[in-house]
Parts: C-alpha cells; sequence; structure tokens
C-alpha cells in the first residue's frame, strides 16, 4: 500500500509538527508514505470565496502529483473534504476524469476505517475538549452530527481513547462551528470573532488542559482568539496525540 | 472588505449583550428541536419522505394546482390567480371592496410580507390589524419581522411592556408576560369583533380535497375568520401537497423543527366558506414558476417555513435578523433574495461560514449551505464579488500553481513574525480585529523533508 502523504499549504508553513506526527504515525504503522514535494494547496481558499475556477488548476496539479498513490492522507479534514467533495465536479469542467476524490482521506479517517487501528503506545495524561470541526463532521462524518437522529459515535474519540491517560471532553453545542470558513473571517471579522470567542469559552468550560481537533485550520483561529485574550489553554492537533508515544 | 450583511452585523455586535442573549435564545429552541427530533426513531425517515414528496409535487405542479383548484371550486371556495404582488394586491383590494370591506384582520402570512401587502391597503384607507401577537407587536413599532416563525424574537419583554404602555395603555413598568398577553388579548377581541374581513397565509394546501391548512398557536387564524364574512387566503403555489397522507409527515416535521412543540396548538383545515359567507383563494406565483427551471436553486421551494435554520445558523443568531437585506433572513432567506434578485440582494452571501447545519437541520432536505456555495461562484458575473477577495484569490493561485515560488515563500515566511505590530496590526487587517495572527514556523514542513529530517533513518 503507497500512501501520498498531503500537507495543506497552511499546516506546511504554521504547523510543520503536525506535518511530521503525520509521517511518523504512518511510518510506525507500517505504511510506505511518500511526500510530493511539488504540492501546494488543494484550492479550497479561493472556492469557499467564490472563484473556484482559480481551483481547477490546482485540481489539476493535484491529480498529477497525487493520482498514482493507493490512497491520499492529509491530517486536515476540510482540505480532504475539499478534494472528496468537489474535485470531481471542478475537473469535470474540463473533461478530466478525477482519481483523487475516491481515495483522500482525512488521517483520522484512514486510521480509524482502513487502517482500523486498535491500539498505540503512549500516554498523554492530559485533560482535552475536542473540537467537532464542521467539514470534519458534516463532509466527512468524523462523528455523529447533532443534527441528526442517527447513532453517536466518534472516530476521534475511539482513536483517542487508544492512548493512555487522556480524559476526552466535549463542548456545550458540540459541532458549533468556530468562525473561522477561510476568507468569512476577514469578510465577517465581527461574526467570526465572536464564533471563536464563544466557541474557544466553550472549550474552556469543560475544565480541558488542551482543545485538540481533526482540523488545524479550526485550531488556528481559536488559537488567534486565545493568544490575543491571553487564556491559559493549549492546542494540539489530535494526530500530534496520537504519535505521543512514537 | 465588507458587505451590507457585515456592517449590520457589527452594529449588532456591538451590543454585546444583546447579541449574547439573541445568540441564547435561539440556540435554546435549536435544543428544543433536538429534542423533539431525537424522540422520533424514524426522524430521518420523515425528512427524507418530506423531501421527496415535495420535490414530486413542485415538479407536477401544473397537475396538482389542477386538482387542487378544481376541489376547492366545487367546495364553493373562489380561486384566483397572481401573477405578481402587485396582482396580489389588487385582487386583495378587489374583493375587500366587493364586500365593502373598511378592516381587516390579519393572521401571519409571509407571503403578505413578500408582496408587501399592508401598506398597499393601509395607503387605500383599509385599517390592517394583525392578529399574530408577535406581528401585532412589530405592526405597532412600525417594523417588520426579524425572524419567519418568531417575527419579535429579538425583543425583550421590557420593550414590549414599553410599547403596550404607549399604545395600548397598560401599567407603568409592568412587564409581566401573562399581564401583557391578556392586555394584547383584550385589546385584539374588538378587533375580531368588528372586522368586515378576515385573511390568512397558508402553510399547506391540500390538492386531493382542496383544504388550505393553516398551523398557529395562538388561535388566532380561527378567531379572526369566524367572525368576519369573507376570508381570503394568500398561498404561494409551492405550498400544494398531494394528499392529507403527505400533510401527515410535514405537520410531524413542522413545529417539532420551528418551535421544538411536537405539534403547533391549532392545525386548522379550512375547506368551504361559511353559510352566507365567502371564501377566497389568490394561488401567487411571483417568481416561482421561474424557479422551477432553476436546476441549483429549485429545491428552495421544498421549503416550509419552519425557520429551523435561522436557528441554527452561527451567522443569523449572532447578527440578528435586521441584518439581511432580503426579508427572509438566515442560510433560507439568503437563497431567497438572490433568486428574487441578485443585483439587490448579493449583500447578504457573506453571512455563512459554510458549517452546513443548516442542511442538517431542514426538514424538507434543502441543500442550503450548498447553494450559498454556488451564489458565491456567481458573484462575479454580477459584479458584485468582493475585489480584494478577488484579488486574494488570483494572488494564491498564482502562487499555488509554481510550486517553486511557493517553496520559496515558506523558506522566507517566518520573516513576517519579526515585523513590528503596526505594519501587521492595523485597519487593513481584519483578521487581527478580536485575533492574533498565526506564526510562521522557523522551518516548513516541505523544508524538513528535503533536508531529510522527517524520513525515518533507514529510508
Amino acid at each position: 500500500m503507497k500512501v501520498g502523504l498531503f500537507i495543506p499549504c497552511y499546516v506546511n508553513a504554521i504547523y510543520p509538527e503536525v506535518g511530521v506526527a503525520s509521517y511518523k504515525l504512518l511510518d510506525y504503522l507500517g505504511v510506505d508514505v511518500d511526500y510530493p514535494i511539488d504540492q501546494t494547496c488543494c484550492g479550497q481558499p479561493m472556492a469557499n470565496a467564490g472563484f473556484e475556477d482559480k481551483a481547477i488548476p490546482l485540481a489539476k496539479q493535484f491529480e498529477e502529483l497525487f493520482g498514482k498513490y493507493d490512497y491520499i492522507v492529509a491530517p486536515s479534514a476540510s482540505c480532504a473534504a475539499f478534494v472528496k467533495e468537489n474535485y470531481p465536479r471542478l475537473l469535470q469542467k474540463e473533461q478530466h476524469f478525477c482519481r483523487t476524490s475516491g481515495k483522500i482521506y482525512d488521517l483520522c479517517e484512514f486510521l480509524h476505517d482502513i487502517l482500523k487501528v486498535d491500539k498505540l503506545p503512549g500516554n498523554f495524561p492530559h485533560k482535552v475538549s475536542v473540537h467537532n470541526s464542521c467539514h470534519g463532521v458534516r463532509e466527512l462524518h468524523l462523528s455523529s452530527a447533532s443534527e441528526l437522529n442517527i447513532p453517536r459515535y466518534s472516530k476521534v474519540r475511539d482513536l483517542l481513547s487508544l492512548i493512555e491517560g487522556v480524559v476526552v471532553l466535549e463542548p456545550q453545542k458540540v459541532d458549533e462551528c468556530c468562525g473561522f470558513g477561510g476568507m468569512f473571517s476577514i469578510e465577517e471579522p465581527s461574526v467570526s470573532v465572536c464564533m471563536g470567542q464563544d466557541k474557544v469559552r466553550n472549550h474552556m468550560a469543560t475544565g480541558a488542559e488542551y482543545i485538540t481537533g481533526a482540523d488545524s485550520s479550526c485550531l488556528m483561529h481559536m488559537q488567534g482568539v486565545v493568544s490575543r485574550e491571553k487564556l491559559p489553554v493549549k492546542f494540539i492537533h489530535v494526530i500530534q496525540i496520537l504519535a505521543a508515544g512514537l | 472588505m465588507s458587505t451590507k450583511h457585515t456592517k449590520a452585523a457589527d452594529r449588532f455586535i456591538a451590543n454585546k449583550e444583546q447579541e449574547t442573549w439573541h445568540n441564547e435564545t435561539l440556540w435554546m429552541v435549536r435544543e428544543k428541536r433536538d429534542r423533539m427530533a431525537m424522540a422520533i426513531p424514524e426522524w430521518e425517515h420523515l425528512r427524507e419522505l418530506a423531501a421527496k414528496v415535495k420535490m414530486h409535487t413542485i415538479t407536477h405542479l401544473d397537475q396538482y394546482l389542477e386538482k387542487f383548484v378544481s376541489n376547492a371550486e366545487s367546495n364553493g371556495v373562489i380561486i384566483h390567480w397572481a401573477k405578481d404582488a402587485k396582482e396580489h394586491n389588487e385582487i386583495v383590494y378587489g374583493i375587500l371592496s366587493e364586500n365593502n370591506a373598511k378592516k381587516l384582520v390579519k393572521s401571519k402570512s409571509m407571503l403578505t410580507e413578500e408582496c408587501h401587502l399592508n401598506p398597499y391597503l393601509i395607503n387605500r384607507g383599509i385599517d390592517v390589524v394583525e392578529s399574530d401577537l408577535g406581528e401585532r407587536i412589530l405592526q405597532l413599532m412600525n417594523e417588520p419581522p426579524s425572524h419567519i416563525v418568531m417575527p419579535a424574537i429579538h425583543l425583550k419583554r421590557q420593550e414590549v411592556g414599553k410599547l403596550f404602555e404607549d399604545k395600548l395603555h397598560t401599567e407603568k413598568n409592568n412587564s409581566d408576560p401573562t399581564y401583557l398577553t391578556r392586555a394584547a388579548r383584550q385589546h385584539l377581541r374588538n378587533e375580531f369583533l368588528t372586522a368586515d374581513a378576515s385573511m390568512t397565509g397558508a402553510n399547506f394546501g391540500v390538492a386531493e380535497t382542496g383544504d388550505v391548512i393553516v398551523c398557529t398557536n395562538e388561535g388566532n387564524a380561527d378567531m379572526g375568520t369566524s367572525l368576519p364574512k369573507v376570508h381570503i387566503v394568500s398561498m404561494g403555489i409551492e405550498k400544494i401537497i398531494p394528499d392529507l397522507k403527505a400533510l401527515s409527515v410535514y405537520i410531524r416535521l413542522l413545529a417539532r423543527s420551528a418551535t421544538g412543540q411536537p405539534v403547533t396548538t391549532y392545525t386548522s383545515h379550512f375547506r368551504k366558506p361559511r353559510k352566507g359567507c365567502g371564501m377566497h383563494i389568490i394561488l401567487v406565483d411571483n417568481g416561482r414558476s421561474e424557479i422551477l427551471g432553476n436546476k441549483e436553486h429549485i429545491q428552495t421551494l421544498k421549503c416550509i417555513r419552519c425557520g429551523a435554520c435561522m436557528n441554527t445558523c452561527p451567522v443569523y443568531r449572532r447578527s440578528g435578523g435586521y441584518s439581511y437585506t432580503y426579508f427572509i433572513p438566515g442560510p433560507i432567506g439568503i437563497n431567497l433574495g438572490m433568486l428574487k434578485s441578485p443585483e439587490e440582494y448579493a449583500d447578504n452571501v457573506s453571512a455563512c461560514s459554510l458549517c452546513y447545519s443548516c442542511n442538517n437541520v431542514c426538514p424538507v432536505k434543502i441543500d442550503l449551505a450548498d447553494q450559498i456555495y454556488r451564489w458565491r461562484q456567481n458573484l462575479d458575473s454580477f459584479h458584485k464579488a468582493d475585489k480584494m477577495k478577488k484579488m486574494m484569490s488570483w494572488g494564491m493561485k498564482f502562487l499555488f500553481m509554481h510550486p517553486a515560488l511557493y517553496k520559496t515563500g515558506l523558506k522566507f515566511a517566518p520573516v513576517v513574525n519579526h515585523l513590528p505590530r503596526f505594519m501587521l496590526y492595523n485597519g487593513l487587517n481584519d483578521w487581527g480585529k478580536g485575533r492574533e495572527l498565526p506564526r510562521f514556523a522557523g522551518e516548513s514542513f516541505t523544508e524538513m523533508w528535503k533536508k531529510g529530517k522527517v524520513q525515518t533513518k533507514n529510508k
């Protein structure tokens, strides 16, 4: 099984440690991981802002770089969801058959559904509040969406339960948006900041030391609020916790 | 980078106490809705059924309308067709004139808001009285509704108390809800007794029977239609459903989704005129048949106006109904406004973080967020795209299409961390309003990979 590792642009520049943890974890689990060095961005920021045509050349570039792998994994639910949900339609506009959509997974989803990981070394003796991100929940179905009457589950929680010592908590309004939304955060700054502040407070009210989740973009947004207000809570990507013992 | 919605939201949020209260009040409604939805094991099946039946009906609308009309007519109802708001209003005025009616008592109807009926009639000397409590409060204030189901949800009881002191001469500083409701009831009782004609909207029109179904909690539709000689129903053509069996699906979903009640207090079926009285149904198009031909947005015609998408919307809850420029706010309002006039209502398209919660609460499974995403793609063609966003998207595409440039960018990005604060946080930085910028890592993942710092030794 050959896996292409997709490290989205902002993770690459701001949270490389999340990329390192992703690699370590996959490597530990015996996966043959490759990192196509010319990768950049999936195109979601432009598309959500209303310029999805600008994402088409990026989709083609992505296809060329990642089309050959058995699986593509990314430590970012939102980016994986964008490729999965939108690439077939975008590429069809140029009569290109999409090969990557059916093969891309958020890393948590990949660990849970494909590798079916049932044990991991290491311990993380901390209280963490899980951030159920919109695209992770409502597009990739990483956990049961709070609006739906379906059996409750959480793949992120299942994975975290493999790590010794970690206490997993969840905020009130369990999967409400943190207010990032790409360019939404700068086009509607008042609403976006307000959503971020509310979300951080709900996470902190659980008594958690860390806010964790599968989407670095949401964590980045909330971290912006926390740094501005100098609040006593830390951030860690869920993959970093899962790789804690490696 | 800002829209009319952004600016109005700024003003709403500036009053933090009001914003928090509004947000939490509507969230409470969402929670009530959740409790109801979770108590019905077949909830998701019902939503699926409701979506399919609506889609079937609107794609066979000609047949169902004919059936509805023929049944209603054989029940003794007079049918009118209005192609737009102007025709609708003229028809209403015509009926009132024929019956020499001077006072019209109305129950809640978003369609009459859409047609701007009240000012039209008032200008022609008709005394128009809204009888839904929320609508009456707003009429006394001369304000439009801020929510389609709970029109005065943005007001606190103290504000209502003050208004009633002024208009209904209630006791000073008494804002006890029971007291105020009783005062409104007494005031409205007289209006009901002296009205010459009544008007209701329609939640559903049943083709099989010709029935018009009106759901209320206050019984005001029943009170209003029980006394005057004329009952006028204003109904959008998309409100038709095939039969009573289908109605049972929607009745189970409507109040649960809207207010978290198992059912509204009154579900009234109006089938024929009372003895010696007249009943009229005005079937209104006003742009609906055009939406039928719009593949990307046809699903908006499934809407049963429950307002659940507003209650769950994190943006609506924090910006209030008046921050939108169309008379229907929230996710469904963004879409309906764009269908009405993209040039006029494009400012609402920014009011969405694409969280998709609206799609999940919608009882008829309208792809609300997906539609907003699609409207954004079209803004540029109406010359309504934000120039800054356009430039940023172009710039990002350029950067990301040149991997070598991207890698150089990654290498030098950390320099930004050391820029003086005034260069990073100023009027140009919308992120900096309430948030610190993220700090670039000393070394990007790509750099680390190139230097072999990531890969395990044996590779």
